[in-house]
Parts: structure tokens; sequence; C-alpha cells
């Protein structure tokens, strides 16, 4: 691990990773560099490495999810971690005790990272001003998800070498999405051109000022574009409130093979999952494996968040009193 | 000794009389007797007591007319003797309590309580709205005419919008019949349902649903419609949008009977404060943008806004510190009045007796109070402050029994020096 070692020395101490916004172009090159390393020891049959052995990584989930969960579960164990599991259910949360009840008494066990999720913007934030360890936001409200951006990044750098100058358009919910804003913060960091596609009520307020070109139809945000991210539309959203129908949206927003024509004839295609299939994406579209790379984004996924882990708690050990937020 | 206090060498600025002179005060009790520039020129006679205003300004008492007291059910967030002692601290001798504490002002038996409770405390005075509204609930009306009679100087449903325009008319309608002001909190709150903070770039960045800024005209207008339908005197809460605030000049300039206050974090503050999530900055109606916050100024300036009112609203910290959209709204503003509104003069060229007069007669003569003018008769009330005085706002140290401010260590200029209600030194730094 000599070569991981010396990528990590480049990076600059960090104690949390929160958002992409404002992250440094180098910080990103050298977190997808070290995740690299990462994507071959997963691949191993011997998948387990000893770096954080004899540290305690907690996900705390305020918010359900599997997937995310999974992953980074994965990455705590594949790097040796102790990983413990902690879903706040509401009810928990109705009891009375507050979040930085709840942070206050985690962070009295000591555990190294806590990877947190909440359904409130900033929330994680929150809690990472309240505690003593590293915190990796897993994603808070529809404010940033940090580690899908970096493992977006990592699968569209694998397949073209680079993200300078490519046109990536993301497309549907962007309103809600914490996923969009990470992704246009590390996108346009990146040197890429960044096109967003919704309808009007699913963009929000001064969008235009976050360095993106606004479309409403998918044929002009698509055209040409080499990389097309389409986002979950979330089921409360779907009926009425937002769209009229999810019939409706298919029709003008759903992403298919008629409207992928236009896109460069290599675009690729990914999502963030769990998949809303015929209402964001054409089933059969999302399976085909010369566009869809939606299954490589999830093994992606573990590498970025193995990365992640790796960098905070090289930082802690590196800066036992704390360093840059 | 007599009774007679003599407060010599002031600047006195009595808007009332648009008067800016130096003089002396000569009260007896707790009534004034005599003012005014020529009073004791040759020295004060020797049976007086003399307190030297050491060439400060010396103003009628300041009128709080938006103040949320919490108790009865909030006292751990503020009781009447806390509050009371942050509005002596401010300069503040009279504060109107807003309807809209766990127990909303909507029968006599809470007027009574709060007749009751300012009589304990005894520091500075204490004055409640009614609601317009039952429960304010915005269906069925209180009964007005008595709790105007039970003390009630104007009615309005508090921090919630009166948003059924029939219920609306009807209000304006019976409150005309007395000539009594009905208040809103100028907001469509269909609009603004689950909107967290302004609309705008910074509520995109950090993810939180936006209210849109004409949620607060559109109201206004509406309401505008509705007042020239009735005839009714109608005051707009906490303007702190320039649309909101050329509907009132229109208004205005059309001869409607409407008024309008703001409070000072509309013009010291906007949405870019509200970074990195700091809940002390979520207030209802939300920080706006810079071009609104320049409005709202523009609008003090000429005269569209007639009133400052702080919109204290005190919360604990299990209220605060909390996730943006978990946290209740508010800020403790009675401690902050008079010097972010002093800023206005300092920085903005306001002039002086301008401001003093937002803070004074103006809410007096919308509530029919016979306080904030220098005059012999009326109560001795009155404010001796230093317009120049620079000092630093620490939350730590304010009277308020909770410490809800952005503005914590926070430099302003203008200070209370000693705050005077019937004759009584509540807050003295000149003794």
């Amino acid at each position: 691990m000599a070569e991981t070692e010396k990528v990590a020395d480049l990076l600059p101490p960090r104690r949390h990773i929160l958002g992409m916004e404002g992250a440094p172009r180098e910080e990103i090159e050298a977190l997808l560099d070290l995740s690299e390393s990462y994507i071959e020891q997963n691949r191993q049959d011997d998948k387990k490495s000893s770096i954080l052995r004899g540290r305690t990584l907690i996900n705390v989930f305020f918010e359900n999810s599997t997937r995310t969960r999974t992953s980074f579960e994965l990455a705590g164990k594949r790097l040796g971690a102790d990983v413990i599991n902690m879903s706040v259910s509401s009810s928990a949360i109705k009891k009375g005790e507050t979040l930085i009840d709840t942070a206050m008494t985690l962070n009295a066990m000591h555990p190294d990272v806590l990877t947190v999720r909440h359904a409130d913007s900033g929330a994680v934030q929150l809690l990472s001003e309240k505690v003593t360890c590293s915190v990796l936001n897993a994603g808070d409200g529809s404010h940033e998800h940090p580690t899908q951006a970096l493992l977006d990044a990592l699968t569209i750098r694998r397949r073209r070498d680079t993200l300078e100058r490519l046109t990536v358009a993301i497309c549907g919910d962007i309103a809600h999405s914490r996923v969009a804003r990470s992704n246009i913060y590390l996108l346009n960091t990146m040197g890429a051109k960044v096109r967003l596609v919704a309808p009007k009520t699913l963009l929000p307020a001064a969008i235009e000022k976050f360095g993106v070109d606004v479309h409403h139809r998918m044929e002009d945000g698509i055209r040409d574009a080499d990389i097309i991210m389409m986002l979950r539309l979330q089921t409360e959203r779907m009926q009425g409130s937002f769209v009229p129908s999810t019939r409706e949206y298919f029709r003008f927003f759903g992403l298919d093979r008629e409207k992928l024509a236009v896109a460069k004839p290599d675009a690729l295609i990914m999502h963030p999952g769990p998949m809303n299939r015929g209402i964001e994406i054409d089933s059969e579209l999302a399976d085909d494996i010369d566009r869809s790379v939606i299954h490589e984004q999830v093994e992606m996924g573990v590498a970025v968040r193995m990365a992640c882990l790796d960098l905070v708690t090289r930082n802690l050990s590196r800066n036992a009193n704390g360093g840059d937020a | 000794m007599t009774g007679l206090t003599a407060y010599t060498n002031a600047r006195l600025i009595d808007p009332a009389s648009k008067t800016d002179v130096g003089g002396a005060v000569l009260i007896e009790g707790n009534k004034i007797i005599d003012w005014g520039p020529a009073l004791f020129s040759d020295g004060a006679p020797e049976n007086v007591r003399i307190v030297d205003c050491r060439g400060y300004c010396l103003a009628p008492g300041l009128i709080d007319m938006r103040v949320h007291l919490p108790e009865p059910g909030g006292e751990h967030k503020e009781s009447f003797e806390t509050a009371s002692a942050a509005a002596a601290a401010g300069g503040v001798t009279s504060i109107v309590c807003l309807p809209d504490a766990e127990t909303p002002i909507d029968n006599i038996s809470v007027l009574e309580f709060i007749a009751r409770r300012a009589r304990e405390t005894n520091i500075v005075k204490i004055y409640a709205y009614g609601t317009i509204t039952r429960e304010r609930d915005g269906g069925e009306l209180s009964e007005f005419g008595i709790l105007n009679e039970a003390g009630a100087l104007a009615f309005t449903d508090g921090d919630r919008a009166l948003a059924d325009a029939l219920v609306m008319r009807r209000a304006l309608s019976y409150a005309a019949t007395f000539g009594f002001l009905i208040i809103q909190h100028p907001e469509e709150p269909r609009l603004a349902r689950n909107g967290q903070m302004s609309e705008g770039e910074m509520a995109t960045r950090l993810g939180l649903a936006g209210i849109p800024a004409v949620a607060e005209v559109m109201m206004i207008e509406r309401d505008l419609r509705l007042v020239e339908l009735t005839g009714a005197r109608y005051h707009a809460a906490h303007v702190s949008t320039a649309a909101a605030i050329d509907a009132v000049r229109s208004a205005k300039a059309r001869g409607l009977p409407v008024t309008c206050d703001t409070a000072p974090h509309y013009f010291t503050l906007n949405d870019t404060a509200v970074m990195d999530y700091r809940t002390f900055t979520k207030v209802s109606p939300p920080l706006r943008d810079e071009t609104d916050r320049l409005a709202v100024i523009e609008g003090v300036r000429d005269g569209t806004i007639d009133v400052i009112a702080s919109d204290h609203r005190p919360q604990d910290q299990d209220s605060k510190r909390l996730p943006f959209l978990q946290a209740e709204t508010g800020i403790v503003g009675l401690e902050t009045l008079l010097p972010l509104t002093l800023a206005l003069n300092h920085e903005r060229d306001i002039p002086l007796i301008d401001l003093i007069g937002c803070l004074t007669v103006a809410p007096a003569g919308l509530l029919d109070m016979k306080e904030g003018k220098l005059e012999a008769g009326l109560p001795a009330d009155f404010t001796i402050f230093d317009p120049d005085r620079d000092w630093t706002v620490e939350a730590s140290a304010l009277q308020s029994k909770s410490k809800n401010t952005p503005f914590d260590d926070y430099a302003v200029k203008g200070m209370a020096m000693c705050t005077v209600v019937g004759g009584r030194h509540v807050h003295s730094l000149l003794d």
C-alpha cells in the first residue's frame, strides 16, 4: 500500500467530508486516485486490509437507506474497521432525543468516524460541530451527498479518462436532489460542462447562478451530451404536486431510446439508484450494458467510500486535536 | 425635597413637536411638568433633585409595539421580569405583547393575567393586543369591543396570517365600527408552506425550501382591496420586501388608512446571514435578499414604514439547537432595537429625530397611547441615550432569558444610558 500512502500524503488535512462545495480540484483528484487502488482490492479474493484496524465506524442513518449504508459498511469492513450500523427511526426521535443529544451520546463511545444520513439539510454539519471524531456526510436533506458525486466522477473518469470538457446532463428532480447539488459542484470544479434538464417545478430558485445551462426539453438538454445522469423522482412528488402524473413525466422527461438518439453515440447513462423503471428511465435502457453504467457506479461507491474513510482517519492520527472541517 | 426632579444638560429630542434642542425636563412624581430649552437656563432651583444628562439625548420613552412574551406557558424562554429587564436595558419603556403565546389573548381573563403580572413586575409598562380570531384559528372573530375595554390596544393573530379573505373582510369591517386597528402578519401561508428561508441562491445552496418574496406583497395587496372596501385601519407587520413597501407607499398615496412597521433585522441582515444553517437567523418573515434590505431602509427614510419594532421573540437553546428545518423562528430584539435603528442614522444618514419618531410617537399614535411625547402632564417616561457610544453586543450578557440573537459579537453604536418609567430609573448608567 506504499503507493496509496503517497497519494494520501498529497491531501490536505480534512477531518470531515460534508460536501463538494468548495472542494479543491487537487483534493478531488487525489481522492479519485486513492479510490482507484481500492477498486483492485475489492476485486481480489481477499478483500480485506488492515489500515483501519482498531478504528470504529458507526453508520448513523436517520433516514432509511439500504444501498448507501451497505456500501459504507463494506467499505469500513474491508479496511479492517469495526463497523456498527445504527438506524435512528423517526419514532426514537419523537421520544424527545434531539440530534445533538444523539451526537453527544455517540461521541462518548469514542468512534473514529461517523457516517451520517439525515432527512434535514444541514443536520450532518450540525452534528459534526458537536463531536470530536470525523464525520462523513452520507446525504443530508436536499443539500449534499458528496460520496455519490465522487463515485459518479470515478465512474466517468474510468470510462473517459478525464472529466475535463465533457458535457454532463443531469435530468430530473434537481430541486430536491442532494445528488444534483454535489455533482454540480464537483463537475464544475473538474472542468466539465453541466446541463440541467427538468420541468420548472423541479428546478430550485437561482440555479442558473451555479454554473449550469438550464433546459426544459430533454431533446435540448441531452443533445451531444457525453454523460446523462438521471435522478430519481421521489414518490411523494410524482402525483399532482410537482408533476401531473408519472405517465406524463415519463413522456417528457423520462429517458428512452428515442430521446437518447440526440446524445453522443457513446453517451453513458448513469443513475444514483434506486431506479423507478418506466418513470425516469426506460427499463430496457437501464439494463443495456453498452450504455448504462449503473452497476459500475455501485461498485465505485465502495471504493470511493474506502478512500474517504482512509483519508479522514489518516488525518485523525495526524491531527489528534482536529483539523480543518 | 419636593418630589421634583430636573433632567438637565440634555439634548431634547421630541419627534411629536419636531424638537431637537439642548435643554431640560422637570418632572414631579411620575409626570412631566415642564420641559424645553429655556428651562433652568439660569440654573436649577435648590429644592430640585438634579440628574445631569451629560449632553446625551433625552427622548420620549421607546415603545416596542411587537414583543412576543411567552408567559404563561413559555416561562423557560422569557418571563415578565426578564422581558421587562431586557426592555429597560434597551431603553424601552413600553412594550406591547403579541397575543401569540401558548395561551392566545382571545378573552378577558388573559388580559387580566397580563395586567396583574405587569403590576407585579412593575419595571416597564406592558400592554397587549387581542387576537383577531378565537384561538387564532382564522375562523370566528374575537370580542373586539370587550377585549378593548379590558385593555387590548389593537387586534392581530400574531405570527399567523389571517388567510381567509371573507374572515378578513369581516374583521376589518367590524373593527371599523369601533375604529380599531387590525394588524396582519402579511404572508400568503399556502405559498409559504414548508418554506424555511427566503427563496433564492442561498436557499438553493443550503438545500432549504424557499419562501418567495411575493408571498408578502400578494397578501398585502389583497388586504388593501378589503381596506378600500371596508374603510378600516390596517397595519402590515414587519414588512421586509421592496414590493410590499411599494404597495404600502402607493396605498398611502391613495389616502388609505394603512401603516406598516419593520424590524431591525430586516434592514441589518440579508439572507446570506443564514449561511452555515445559523438558526438564530431563522425568522418569520424570512431575511430577504440585499435588494429588499435596501428597500426597507428607503422605506424608513421616506416614511412609508411608520414604525420600527423589535419583533422580540425569545427561543431557548432547545428550540434553536436543531437542524434548520426543525428550529423555531425568532430573534430577541429588545436590547438591540435602539442601536440597530441608530445605525440608519450613522450609516445611512436618516435623521435621528425621524428614527426616534419610529420608536415613540408613531407607535403611540397607531395604538392610541398617551405615551410617546414630551408634554406637560404626560407620564414621565423617557429614554436618555448616547447615540455615539460604541459597544459590542454579547449574547451572554443580554438581560433576556433567551439569548437567540444573530448579533452576538456584533459592533454597534448607541446605548441607552438611563431608562425612566413614570419617574423611576429602571436602568441607569448615569446614577
